[in-house]
């Protein structure tokens, strides 16, 4: 059926702030989706609250709103640009919830608005466990014995009946947010408590345990004429019981036969029929590892995190075809964008095997608890392609960017066997490791699959590596390596690093043993069809094979390095970076080459750049593509940490980096020459320095003075990062926290608690343009990741001006040429610089929409030569937008039971929101309100004060007072406010006994919380505790006092009765 | 042990030796299906085929009892990129090493398989020699380019039961024509309470009529269609008789029996995924199949048959409908296995046509 010719505008709804469970893949899913209708002559309506997104640029969509997803906006958004039809299934289970509430309260129907794609029947039947199972037991499908319950006490009876363990999951969540595996009454009823919290519709599912099972999932899709299609398998390598966003997933299946692949890819069709989806939807069965007896666990009718790994496993474009889908194509009307000749509607056969691993953020939060379960954990993923399974699983490992490069540490080696025992029967991040030393160990395999429920498949796939690199560790030497072992260890997936380190050979010795036998690997191309039809999509990845179909073409290219996996102080930020990149060089007339590996992104979109190697991102993987394409240049500064880090090992290759040069970039990163450059230029920074030893920090501390900021000199983003006010506590650091000493120093500063502003400039190492200068809410010592960000910086016009002229003078010394982030502090009249990234930084996004600036372009042009007046740009600040943009940091403590969610130096956010108004306060509403905040108009506070900030949060209390909030404080604060007059309920510290004030918070009758850190965060202390059951009972905490003030000025504003506006994104700039 | 694969024009692949040491020649055809290795391997269309398969990584759920098409392996040569040496999973009692070794199967492991998979696409499908051991490869090119071609060697025969038997004991009475059955075409006739009469390829109409069916299905087979034109003959005489059902060589069969012709593919269709579009319901099937012929939609007469079905990739013939008479076939496998199982329906709708 041809498009509907009366659809003219559609809305699309994305997924807002990348939290754990809902990550890129939504930007991947929602720019597919938006070129699918821009394609077809019909005007795309956006609203997404993350600026951060390439969905939210300007040629995505024809009108885009950045403003919180919540009914009353999308209510306004859809009263204002009355949309024909509306998108529900491309933002994720957000958009899909907000895309219900609108036709659920009417709006679609007053506003004469249609649902796109599939209909609201099949998202409830698919949504509401009770439809869900009556439909699978109408078409005779199993599913585990559950029952729905509204009451705990329904919940334990039913346990009883199955028999424990049984799983929770409640209705309408994220990433089965607040779900779990429960082994007895206790545990089923905390969980069934806060799941019953969390679920928008007060449901819980209560259902018999299939853990140890195989846990495999099918694409599929279904247009409206019913022709069915699955896209691709995956097979959990960890068995049923975890998350499959936290399971290292394998596609296609690799243990199932041909009988139960079909027996699993019939039931999917008869389900996805059943239900009527018009689109894509994902299904995940639990599999009897020794029968055929398979359940249903779970259907999604939306693209999901799944789709995006199947559409990148594949080189399927699933939201694309959904998209169409929902125009009213079919599938056989639908083009393979790949081949460019065969039909959407076919299967993708793969020539290859694909692994993805979760990226979890445990090197941040070292006191998270790690195990895994139904709660996904992970913050992003990575993926990766061969011809074998152990050189996609080891690519993987290395896309990872984590200190365990291979499969075979040492840092186990201290564990005993029951130790090893137990750990591996509890799930963890780091299971696979566990188990790759077991077998090193001589663990039997049986054994290890019997602990963990892995395959035996699988464990001899690591196996085979493990016992590879037995053998190498005993060569002795270059003279012991033959070609054959080199080529027996690549075929095996090892990198020169790896090898090195079994071998005790330089890394760099065993890349010219291989140039000298030319051992090298070869690229491939993914196609969807294995070959059987030649593919107009360049899309390659790399394996030791003998036939290589990635000819370079002869003209001009420059290769831009990606950021890897989504991790916390890593984000999409640079994903956006890094495909306006690639756009900028493509607008230049030159082939835009890219390398990355996470499988959620755009920049990963086959036709994203004009070739996409999906590889890791270490010095060895991307040599390997420069070997082949010999680009003129390597562009390393929208890629985060990542690619700028390879900035100098390439240089020393030989290989040419564009822009700012590598001597430079290494001067801004280098502590020591940063300073000396500093003083030349006669710019202040915060008195410290390094301190090797104990008493050589505490003799700084005391020189420089109380409170300090120490960090190891090692490691960057803030990681170990702690201000210090007390001698006591600066030795407790030293001795404990980090083992300081010769190779380790510490870094000593001195902490200003001040006003911390930002800037992003475009350099061409003569003019410097400032887009803007931004002030964080949060004075100096919250990460700036963390900080509510405000554009335009409220600052006297001297102090801007001091900014200018340092951002200036600090851009032309480093001869920038590209893009550069500088992190200032405002303390005491004085200007400080904290830090300077010669690289694109978290803000760009942002900075850049607010101001109509495209940074990352202008910096990409610049590289290749142009100057800023060429490109039609002045030096200096620009001119300041009419309106006011505050970008407020998102979190995912809920997910992470153990982390601490006091803000302090270490980052811990996951991601943003916009905000944009005419005022501040305005502003400051939307922003928190799409950060998730519900916002009191009145009722009362919980504020529990360390005595450092007390005299500091009494104008913040007393503001909060004159609006008629309602204080309840524990006995310090409480006598405090007390004795300057403002009226508070005290309430129990929780030694004194129920109800204390955790009772409190968790009976509902507090609105947000007010704490401010209280040194030593042993998970004992009362602070800990009240943050934690904060978060688990979705009461905003503050542990900022200007965070706090913020607030106070929005609920001011609300109360004032003043109204938001509803801004697009094209009326920035006026 | 090293092995070779020579092919005809003079490419030769070194890799591993895995199942039997025996050297063959054969056809050389690829299939795209990433399931179900050991229903192509006992899967008689294969006959005289060197199969090589495109998803790299082969054997990991090792062999089985129950997954058998034919009573043992047709194909002359195996050949895959990586061959699993510890199968999982709990239906296994052999490796694929060992399965090939009893049944006399050489293999070849090792080799980039993509690389002979887009050479084979380009250049078409082309006789070869799997040979292990210590070899001269200039002399396994000629053999490869000496090795009798595809057409001409009537297969069929070969591959044929040589006695009747008899599937299942359900009241409908089905004739199969057995040129090479797959063992799930029968299960499906079973399934849906037939009693099936499987018959050699030679078996006359008198004989075939003898059984009293309502129905013929003609099988899937190897080879030339062009080398069974006895059977041709035969269902040129059956047509108007009794209900008829064409699978794969079936359908070509039946084709040429109408007075169609066939001709041989480039490099063919042999896959788990070719999209065909059934245009009486206007609905697309994910089908299975396994030909490299193909029936000439110019040859046939318009007022006897229809294009019942295209392939949605190259729009070659999928299928036929006699316009008048309860005969049809198709160029796909209606019973998967391996692959799979959404055009399962057409047996349905033949079982309709007995009624």
């Amino acid at each position: 059926m041809p498009l509907n010719p009366a659809l003219k505008k559609v809305m699309v709804i994305g997924s807002g702030p990348i939290i754990i469970g809902q990550a890129a893949e939504f930007d991947y899913a929602g720019t597919q989706a938006c070129r699918a209708l821009k394609e077809e002559g019909i005007e795309v309506v956006l609203i997404n609250s993350n600026p951060a997104t390439i969905m939210t640029d300007p040629e995505m969509a024809d009108k885009i709103y950045i403003e919180p997803l919540t009914l009353e906006f999308l209510t306004r958004v859809i009263a204002k640009e009355r949309p024909q039809g509306l998108l529900p299934t491309l933002g994720g289970q957000v958009g899909l919830n907000l895309a219900v509430q609108l036709a659920e309260t009417g709006v679609l129907a007053e506003y004469g608005v249609a649902l796109l794609g599939t209909p609201l029947e099949a998202i409830k039947k698919a949504e509401d466990r009770e439809l869900f199972k009556r439909m699978l037991g109408e078409i005779g499908e199993p599913v585990p014995e559950s029952i729905v319950v509204e009451t705990v006490e329904d919940a334990v009876s039913f346990a009883n009946k199955v028999g424990y363990p049984v799983v929770v999951r409640p209705a309408y969540t994220l990433g089965g947010t607040g779900g779990g595996l429960v082994s007895n009454e206790k545990e089923l009823r905390d969980t069934v408590t806060r799941g019953l919290t969390l679920s928008m519709i007060g449901q819980v599912l209560v259902e018999r345990s299939v853990a140890g099972w195989k846990e495999i999932e099918y694409e599929v899709m279904r247009d409206g004429a019913g022709n069915c299609i699955t896209i691709c398998n995956m097979e959990n390598i960890d068995p049923m019981g975890i998350h499959t966003g936290d399971s290292i997933v394998v596609a296609p299946s690799q243990t199932l036969s041909d009988f139960e692949f079909q027996l699993l890819r019939t039931a999917s069709l008869k389900i996805i029929r059943a239900l009527g989806v018009e689109g894509g939807c994902n299904i995940q069965f639990a599999l009897d590892p020794s029968s055929f007896n398979y359940y249903v666990i779970e259907v999604n009718p939306r693209v999901s995190r799944s789709s995006a790994l199947a559409s990148k496993a594949t080189g399927y474009p699933i939201a694309r075809v959904a998209a169409k889908i929902a125009l009213g194509y079919r599938l056989d009307e639908i083009k393979n964008a790949v081949t460019g000749k065969t039909s959407a509607c076919f299967e993708p056969a793969l020539d290859y095997c694909v692994v993805k691993i979760p990226r979890w953020p445990f090197d941040k939060f070292t006191e998270a608890d790690r195990s895994l379960g139904t709660q996904m954990k992970a913050t992003g993923e990575v993926m990766a392609i061969d011809r074998t399974f152990e050189g996609a699983l080891l690519k993987a490992v290395r896309s990872l960017e984590i200190a365990n490069a291979g499969l075979t540490g040492t840092e186990y080696q201290t564990l005993n066997e029951v130790q090893i025992k137990e750990r591996l029967r509890t799930p963890s991040d780091d299971r696979l490791f566990l188990a790759a030393h077991a077998l090193q160990r001589g663990f039997d395999v049986g054994v290890i699959a019997e602990l963990t429920g892995i395959d035996r498949f699988f464990l001899m796939k690591i196996k085979e590596i493990t016992d590879l690199a037995k053998v190498l560790s005993g060569v002795k030497g270059i003279a012991g390596l033959s070609p054959a072992l080199v080529r027996q260890a690549k075929l095996k997936g090892m990198s020169d690093n790896m090898i090195g380190r079994l071998t005790g050979i330089d890394p760099k010795e065993i890349r010219q043993f291989r140039t000298a036998f030319d051992i090298k690997p070869v690229y491939k191309t993914v196609d969807t069809c294995a070959a059987e039809f030649e593919a107009a999509t360049p899309y390659f990845y790399s394996t030791y094979d003998s036939e290589n179909e990635a000819i370079p073409t002869s003209k001009r290219k420059v290769l831009v390095l990606g950021s890897g996996p989504i991790r916390i102080g890593q984000g999409i930020e640079f994903d956006y970076c890094s495909v306006h990149s690639v756009r900028a060089l493509k607008e230049e007339g030159i082939e835009a080459l890219i390398i990355n590996n996470n499988p959620e992104t755009v920049s990963t979109d086959f036709d994203t750049a004009d070739r996409l190697y999906f590889e890791p991102l270490t010095l060895e993987d991307v040599l390997h593509v420069v070997e082949v394409e010999r680009p003129e240049g390597v562009i390393v500064q929208f890629g985060g940490q990542t690619a700028i880090n390879l900035a100098e090992p390439l240089a020393q290759a030989g290989v040419r980096i564009l822009g700012t040069a590598v001597e430079k970039i290494d001067e801004a990163e280098d502590r020591e020459r940063f300073e000396k450059l500093l003083s030349i230029l006669d710019i202040p920074k915060p008195p410290g320095r390094g301190a090797s030893s104990p008493d050589e920090a505490l003799a700084i501390a005391r020189e420089i003075g109380f409170p300090v900021l120490v960090r190891p000199s090692y490691v960057l983003g803030g990681r170990a990062m702690e201000i210090v006010y007390h001698e006591g506590d600066l030795l407790n650091y030293v001795e404990n926290a980090v083992a300081v000493s010769q190779h380790h120093p510490i870094l000593v500063d001195k902490y200003f608690q001040g006003k911390e502003i930002e800037v992003d400039a475009v350099c061409d190492g003569q003019d410097v343009l400032i887009p803007g200068i931004m002030e964080h809410i949060e004075r100096a010592g919250v990460h700036s990741g963390d900080s509510i960000a405000v554009y335009p910086a409220r600052l006297p016009e001297r102090v801007q001006d001091r900014i200018v002229e340092n951002t200036c003078k600090i851009a032309r010394a480093l001869q920038v040429k590209g893009i550069l982030n500088i992190q200032y502090v405002y303390y005491n009249d004085e200007v400080y610089v904290i830090e300077v990234n010669p690289r694109a930084s978290r803000t760009v996004p942002y900075l850049s929409k607010i101001t109509g600036i495209p940074m990352v372009r202008l910096a990409t042009k610049i590289m290749l030569g142009k100057t800023l007046r060429e490109l039609g740009y002045r030096g200096g600040l620009a001119q300041r937008s009419s309106f006011v943009a505050v970008k407020v940091p998102v979190f995912s403590f809920g997910k992470l039971t153990g982390v601490d969610t006091f803000l302090g130096p270490e980052m811990k956010s996951t991601g943003e929101v916009m905000g944009v108004d005419r005022s501040v306060p305005q502003a400051l509403y939307k922003g928190l309100l799409a950060a998730g905040y519900s916002i009191p108009r009145s009722g009362a506070v919980l504020v529990t004060i360390a005595d450092r900030d007390k005299d500091a949060a009494l104008p913040v209390v007393r503001g909060l007072a004159g609006l008629g909030l309602k204080f309840y404080a524990t006995r310090g604060t409480a006598h405090f406010l007390n004795n300057n007059g403002i009226e508070v309920a005290e309430v129990n510290k929780i030694a004194g006994g129920s109800p204390h004030v955790v009772d409190l918070i968790r009976s509902g009758r507090v609105n947000f919380v007010i704490n401010t850190y209280n040194e030593g965060r042993e998970p004992v202390r009362d602070g800990f505790q009240i943050r934690r059951a904060a978060v688990e009972h979705g009461v905003p905490c503050l542990t900022s006092l200007d965070t706090a003030q913020a607030l106070l000025d929005v609920i001011s504003f609300l109360q004032s009765g003043k109204e938001t506006s509803l801004v697009a994104l094209d009326e920035y700039g006026r | 042990m090293r092995a070779y694969l020579a092919l005809e024009d003079g490419t030769v692949f070194q890799g591993e030796a895995f199942g039997s040491d025996v050297a063959q020649t054969g056809e050389v055809v690829f299939n795209t299906g990433m399931t179900g290795y050991q229903k192509i391997l006992t899967d008689p269309s294969y006959c005289g085929q060197i199969v090589v398969l495109t998803y790299p990584l082969i054997g990991n759920y090792g062999t089985n009892n129950d997954d058998f098409e034919s009573k043992k392996p047709w194909v002359r040569g195996f050949v895959v990129k990586e061959l699993c040496d510890y199968p999982s999973n709990w239906r296994s009692v052999m490796k694929l090493d060992e399965f090939c070794r009893k049944y006399g199967i050489p293999g070849l492991t090792g080799i980039d398989t993509r690389a002979l998979t887009r050479r084979l696409r380009n250049y078409g499908t082309m006789r070869g020699i799997i040979a292990a051991g210590e070899q001269d490869p200039a002399r396994l090119v000629q053999a490869a380019q000496s090795a009798p071609s595809i057409s001409g060697q009537d297969l069929a025969r070969a591959v044929s039961t040589r006695q009747v038997e008899v599937w299942g004991d359900g009241p409908t009475r089905v004739v199969v024509v057995d040129f090479g059955a797959k063992s799930n075409i029968l299960r499906s006739l079973v399934q849906r309470n037939c009693t099936v009469y499987l018959v050699p390829a030679w078996t006359t109409v008198e004989e075939i009529l003898s059984y009293q069916p309502g129905g013929v299905v003609l099988s899937n087979g190897p080879g030339d269609p062009k080398d069974v034109m006895y059977a041709v003959e035969t269902v040129r005489q059956l047509i108007g008789k009794v209900p008829i059902m064409g699978i794969c060589l079936g359908h070509q069969i039946l084709a040429l029996a109408l007075g169609g012709d066939t001709y041989k593919l480039k490099f063919g269709h042999r896959g788990s995924n070719h999209p065909v579009k059934d245009y009486e319901t206007g609905r697309v099937y994910i089908t299975s199949q396994n030909h490299g012929f193909a029936v000439d939609e110019r040859s046939l007469s318009e007022s006897e048959v229809v294009v019942s079905h295209r392939n949605l990739n190259d729009g070659t013939v999928e299928g036929l409908r006699h316009l008048k008479l309860p005969v049809f076939s198709v160029q796909f496998h209606p019973e998967g296995a391996p692959g799979p199982m959404d055009s399962a329906y057409l047996f349905d709708r033949f079982m309709n046509m007995l009624v």
